[in-house]
């Protein structure tokens, strides 16, 4: 009973989170709205015992990637067309093509395609394991390519960020180990003797 | 958990994921807010996955949300860095400029 609460009020707030991240005026309050929807989405996967999973939408999404939206968004100005920007065009279509996927996902839903035991379950899920030791044991096993490869997706990601914003700025003065160690006596220290009063120029 | 079935997951989900398509086509000039409309779609399929691995009692859901959530958060990065060079050689957030590639 309270878990069916709880379900209720996860998925409603969701909804209205998701409803707010769409139609906010400000960028800003879009970021915050999406980290509400996190959170209830990961109050949801905590519910249905998927606890592992909650925690690291809480912490990726939240602790990461809004994070990263909000500093992106302080940077850069987004303010750019706030009075053209909703066509009522474009909003009458947008309604359409959800209506149109509404419908599409009612008959889905309603043509008993979420039947479950339909299919044998390929990797148990065990009641008395816990959910994180469960998860370890069949992602460094079983996925152990996968897990490899998506680890080079997040190198790549991260590399790529990187090249993509580094600048290389003028008049900046870099280390550069191998000309500052090859330097000889001669060309970086001169001997002089300066007459009286007039200094070296 | 005994009246709430797969069908509210999967009902959830459908919501979810449509309200993240209006978003994209309503909010079109906005990179950043169609980039969060893109999280809020891949939520939705998360939420599928971990539905269907709790009612079906398989765990290769849960780790397909896990490499999911990896994709996302490259993405995102990737995602953000383009648009911080954008206004770097715009000096402005209008993707609608966008349709030329001449850098």
């Amino acid at each position: 009973m309270i878990a069916d609460l709880l379900f209720f009020m996860f998925a409603s707030v969701l909804l209205l989170g998701a409803v707010g991240v769409v139609s906010a005026k400000n960028p800003m309050f879009s970021v915050l709205f999406l980290v509400l929807c996190f959170f209830n989405a990961a109050g949801l996967f905590i519910l249905i015992g998927a606890e592992f999973l909650g925690l690291l939408l809480m912490m990726v999404y939240v602790g990461a990637i809004a994070v990263m939206f909000l500093f992106v968004l302080m940077t850069v100005d987004m303010s750019v067309d706030v009075k053209e920007r909703k066509s009522p065009m474009f909003t009458f279509a947008s309604l359409a093509i959800g209506a149109v996927l509404l419908v599409e996902l009612i008959f889905a839903l309603m043509g008993g395609v979420a039947s479950t035991g339909r299919i044998a379950a390929t990797i148990p899920l065990v009641d008395d394991v816990e959910n994180i030791m469960q998860l370890g044991q069949v992602l460094f096993t079983n996925y152990m390519y996968p897990f490899i490869t998506v680890s080079m997706v997040l190198l790549v990601g991260m590399v790529g960020a990187i090249v993509l914003t580094h600048r290389r700025r003028e008049h900046v003065l870099r280390q550069d180990i191998g000309e500052q160690i090859s330097r000889t006596r001669e060309e970086s220290i001169a001997l002089v003797s300066p007459t009286l009063g007039k200094g070296i120029s | 958990m005994e009246n709430i079935t797969l069908n509210h997951y999967l009902t959830l989900a459908a919501i979810l994921f449509i309200v993240g398509v209006i978003g994209i086509f309503m909010n079109r000039k906005n990179i950043i807010t169609i980039l969060m409309c893109i999280e809020l779609i891949l939520l939705s399929v998360n939420i599928n996955f971990v539905a269907f691995s709790a009612f079906m009692h398989d765990l290769n859901g849960q780790i397909f949300t896990f490499f999911i959530l990896t994709v996302a958060a490259a993405e995102v990065s990737i995602g953000l860095a383009i648009l911080t060079i954008f206004y770097r050689n715009r000096h402005s957030g209008a993707v609608e400029d966008s349709n030329v590639m001449k850098g």
